[in-house]
C-alpha cells in the first residue's frame, strides 16, 4: 500500500532523478517532518543545490522561481498551506501567468506551485482556504487537484514538465488515503477520469470531494441508484467533453467542490453546462460546495460547514425523486467530524 | 530594581509560564482543538514590556500570541476559553490559539499569517500620530518575519513617517524545524540589517527580564517623546515543539549545546536567583504568589470548560459590518 503523500514524494523523487533542471523549493522541505512526508530525503539524495529550505519570502521565492525557470530549470515550489501562497499572487499572477502571452509566446514559464488546502481541526479561517477559483480565474495558469493517490504521482510529472505554471492544490485531508496501483507515467493535464458508471446523475467532483462521493455513489448504487462520477483532476484546462457526455446521457448534473460557493469553479461548470447541454438538461444543474463565509477556528462551529457523503447521497435522492437512505453512510464514519480519520492528529 | 519591579516581572513571567503548562498538561485532552504555539522560555520580555506599557498603547502580533496578549493586559479567561473554541472566548471561538484580541487594554489583534500583522502595526502608529497623543503601538514580531517584504516595507514607512512604532524581535533561531542559517545571511545580526534603514536599533538578552526592562524602558520613553520608531531585537529559545504542547528534541533540529547552553538561562529560575539574592523577592513570597497565579490559571480553566460553545448559527455571522465602531471624533 501507497499512500497520496508517498506518491507526491516519489513524483519529486522521480522528476529530480530524470531531469537535473528540477529544483523542489520551499518553507520546511528539508525538515524532519518533510512537508507531511512529501520531501522526506530528497535534499540527502539531490544536494542542498537542487533541494532547499528557503526564506519566509513566499512573493519573491515565486519571482526567483519564475526568473530560474526563464534561466532554463524547472522548480518546483512547496507551500504548506494555499493561504501562504496568497502572499504571492503578484508573482503568479502578474508574471508567471503573462510571461509568455506578454512577451508574444517567446518564452515560457515551467514553475509548478505545490500549495496544501488545509481543513478541519482548528485550522481557522486563514489556514482552510480552497481558493482554487482565484488562480482557475486566470488565464496563463494551470490548475491541478488531485483526489486518488494512484494519480497523485502522474499528474504531478505533467505538471512539472509541462511548458507552463502549474498550481498543484493537495487536499491535507488526503495525504493519508491509500492505493496498491501506482503509475511512473505522466498523466496528461486535461483529462478527467470517469470513475463510475451509471445514468441517473452525472457527478462531478474535484480533489477531496471525490472521496466523498465515492462514499455517496457507491451506496447509492447498492440502493438501485447508479451516477457517472467524473474526477475533473484538472480545473484548468477541463475535460468539457468528458462532462458534456456524461450531462447528455443522464440529463442531470451534480458539481461537488470544496472551495466557496460563489463565483467558485462549480459555478463556472454549472453555467457551461447550461449554455452547452441545455436541450439535454432534465433539471437545474446543481452544486454542493463550502458556504459563502469562513470556516471557524471552533469544532462546533464546522460540524455543518462541509459537503459530506450523506449530503449528496441526499442531494442524489432528490434530484432523482427516489428514497436514499444515508445510514450505511453515517454507519461507517467513526472519526471526529473536524479529522479526516484516527490518523489525523494534527496541529496541520 | 525595585521590589515592585522584581514582583511584577517574576509574576509576569510565572503567570505565562503557568499558562502556557497547563495548556501543555491539557492539550492530549483533545478539548481544545486548534493549533497552539506556546511561549514556555520566552516570559522574560513580555513580562518586561508588560511592565512598560500602559493599556492605551496598542500591540499587534503573530502566531505565538498568548505571552504579548497576556502582557498587554488580555483577558486570561477570553483567552483559554478562544482555545477551546467556545463562545466566551475572545473572538467568540471563531479564531482559536492564533486570533487573540482585547481592544479593552490595546491588544488589537494577532494573526496566522507570518508578518501579517506588522503592516497594520504600522497603520496603528499611524493612527495614533494622528491623534497626537504619546501612546505607541507595539508590534512582536519573531526571527522569520523580517524574511517577508511587509517587513522591510512597513519599517520604510514607519521611518518614513517618524511613527510611534516599537518593533520587538523574539528571535529564537528557528522557524518551525528551520535554522536561521537556512533563511538568513548570517554576515549580519538582524538588528544590524535593520539599522541600515535608519531606524534605532539594540539587541539585548531576551533571556534576562531585568536587562530587556531597561532596554524597553528606555526606548518607549525615547518614542514617546517623538523620536520616531525602534526596533529592538531579543534572542531567546522556544522550550517546547514550535506548535503543540510537546518536547520535540528527538528530531536533532536543534544542537544538544544550543539547547543545553539555553536552558542553563531559563529566565525566570535566573531572574528570580538574582532577586533573592539582591534582597528584591523572596521564596515565601514567591510560592505565594504562585500560588495565585494557580488558582487564577485554574478559574480560567474552569471558565472555559464550563463555557458555552457558540450557537451554530454563528458560524455563518460575522462576514460584513453592519454598524462602524470605533471611529475617531
Ligand atoms: C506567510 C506564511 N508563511 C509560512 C507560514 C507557516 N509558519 C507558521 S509559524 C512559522 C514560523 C515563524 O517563525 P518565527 O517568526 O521565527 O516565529 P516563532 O515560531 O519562532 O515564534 C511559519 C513558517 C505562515 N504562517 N505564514
Ligand atoms: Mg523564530
Amino acid at each position: 500500500m501507497r499512500t497520496f503523500a508517498n506518491e507526491i514524494r516519489d513524483g519529486l523523487d522521480q522528476a529530480l532523478s530524470d531531469d537535473p533542471s528540477v529544483l523542489v523549493f520551499g518553507l520546511g522541505v528539508p525538515d524532519p517532518k518533510g512537508v507531511f512526508g512529501t520531501t522526506l530525503d530528497l535534499q540527502e539524495k539531490y544536494g542542498e543545490k537542487r533541494v532547499f529550505d528557503m526564506p519566509t519570502s513566499e512573493n519573491a521565492m515565486t519571482g526567483i522561481a519564475i526568473g530560474a525557470a526563464l534561466g532554463g530549470f524547472k522548480p518546483v515550489l512547496t507551500h504548506q498551506r494555499l493561504d501562504f501562497a496568497l502572499l504571492s499572487m503578484d508573482q503568479l499572477v502578474n508574471n508567471a501567468a503573462k510571461w509568455h502571452f506578454m512577451f508574444g509566446g517567446q518564452r515560457n514559464v515551467p514553475i509548478t506551485i505545490r500549495m496544501i488546502l488545509g481543513r478541519g481541526r482548528g485550522q481557522g479561517p486563514p489556514h482552510s482556504q480552497n481558493q482554487q477559483s482565484w488562480f482557475a480565474h486566470n488565464p496563463g495558469l494551470k490548475v491541478v487537484m488531485p483526489a486518488l493517490a494512484s494519480d497523485a504521482k502522474g499528474l504531478l510529472l505533467a505538471s512539472i514538465f509541462d511548458p507552463n505554471p502549474v498550481i498543484f492544490l493537495e487536499h491535507r485531508w488526503l495525504h493519508n488515503a491509500q492505493t496498491e496501483e501506482a503509475t511512473d507515467m505522466p498523466i496528461p493535464l486535461g483529462e478527467a477520469k470517469l470513475l463510475r458508471e451509471g445514468d441517473a446523475v452525472t457527478v462531478v467532483s474535484v480533489s477531496y470531494m471525490t472521496i466523498e462521493a465515492l462514499h455517496a455513489v457507491d451506496v447509492l448504487k447498492e440502493q438501485g441508484i447508479s451516477c457517472d462520477l467524473i474526477d475533473l483532476r484538472t480545473v484548468t484546462p477541463i475535460d468539457w467533453a468528458k462532462i458534456e457526455t456524461s450531462v447528455k446521457k443522464t440529463g442531470k448534473l451534480l458539481m461537488l467542490d470544496t472551495g466557496f460557493k460563489s463565483f467558485g469553479i462549480a459555478g463556472e461548470i454549472l453555467a457551461h453546462v447550461t449554455e452547452s447541454c441545455w436541450s439535454s438538461l432534465q433539471l437545474p444543474p446543481a452544486r454542493l460546495t463550502a458556504p459563502d463565509y469562513s470556516e471557524s477556528t471552533s469544532p462546533a462551529l464546522t460540524k455543518d460547514y462541509h459537503v459530506r457523503a450523506e449530503h449528496i447521497a441526499a442531494k442524489i435522492g432528490e434530484m432523482t425523486d427516489k428514497p436514499v437512505s444515508i445510514e450505511p453512510i453515517l454507519n461507517q464514519r467513526g472519526a471526529a467530524h473536524d479529522v479526516p480519520g484516527t490518523w489525523f492528529t494534527g496541529p496541520f | 530594581m525595585t521590589p515592585e519591579l522584581a514582583k511584577t516581572l517574576s509574576h509576569g513571567m510565572r503567570r505565562i509560564r503557568t499558562v502556557e503548562e497547563t495548556i501543555a498538561a491539557r492539550y492530549s485532552e483533545q478539548e481544545m482543538r486548534c493549533p497552539t504555539h506556546l511561549s514556555s522560555g520566552q516570559e522574560a520580555v513580555p513580562a518586561a514590556i508588560s511592565a512598560v506599557l500602559r493599556p492605551t498603547d496598542l500591540a499587534v502580533s503573530g502566531h505565538r500570541a498568548h505571552a504579548h496578549y497576556l502582557a498587554k493586559g488580555g483577558s486570561l479567561k477570553a483567552m483559554i476559553a478562544e482555545i477551546y473554541g467556545r463562545v466566551t472566548g475572545c473572538a467568540r471561538g471563531k479564531g482559536g490559539s492564533m486570533h487573540l484580541i482585547d481592544e479593552a487594554v490595546g491588544f488589537m489583534g494577532s494573526t496566522a499569517i507570518v508578518g501579517g500583522t506588522v503592516p497594520v502595526g504600522v497603520g496603528l502608529g499611524y493612527s495614533l500620530m494622528l491623534k497626537g497623543t504619546d501612546d505607541i503601538a507595539c508590534i512582536f514580531l519573531g526571527d522569520a518575519v523580517v524574511e517577508t517584504g511587509a517587513f522591510y516595507e512597513s519599517l520604510n514607512f514607519a521611518i518614513l513617517k517618524n511613527l510611534p512604532v516599537l518593533f520587538i524581535c523574539e528571535n529564537n533561531f528557528y522557524s518551525v524545524y528551520s535554522p536561521l542559517s537556512v533563511r538568513q545571511s548570517h554576515i549580519k545580526a538582524i538588528h544590524e540589517k535593520v539599522a541600515g534603514f535608519g531606524i534605532t536599533t539594540q539587541d539585548g538578552d531576551g533571556n534576562d527580564a531585568a536587562s530587556a526592562h531597561e532596554i524597553i524602558t528606555k526606548t518607549v520613553a525615547d518614542i514617546r517623546a517623538g523620536k520616531g520608531p525602534a526596533f529592538l531585537e531579543f534572542s531567546t529559545f522556544r522550550f517546547r515543539e514550535h506548535c503543540g504542547p510537546n518536547y520535540d528534541d528527538d528530531l536533532g533540529y536543534r544542537p544538544d549545546q544550543f539547547i543545553e547552553g539555553w536552558n542553563a538561562r531559563e529566565p525566570i529560575r535566573q531572574f528570580e536567583t538574582r532577586a533573592i539574592e539582591d534582597g528584591f523577592l523572596t521564596l515565601a513570597g514567591i510560592d505565594q504568589m504562585q500560588e495565585e497565579i494557580e488558582n487564577e490559571v485554574k478559574a480560567a480553566f474552569d471558565f472555559a470548560r464550563a463555557s458555552d460553545f457558540p450557537p451554530a448559527g454563528e458560524a455563518s455571522q460575522h462576514i460584513f459590518a453592519n454598524q462602524m465602531k470605533g471611529s475617531w471624533k
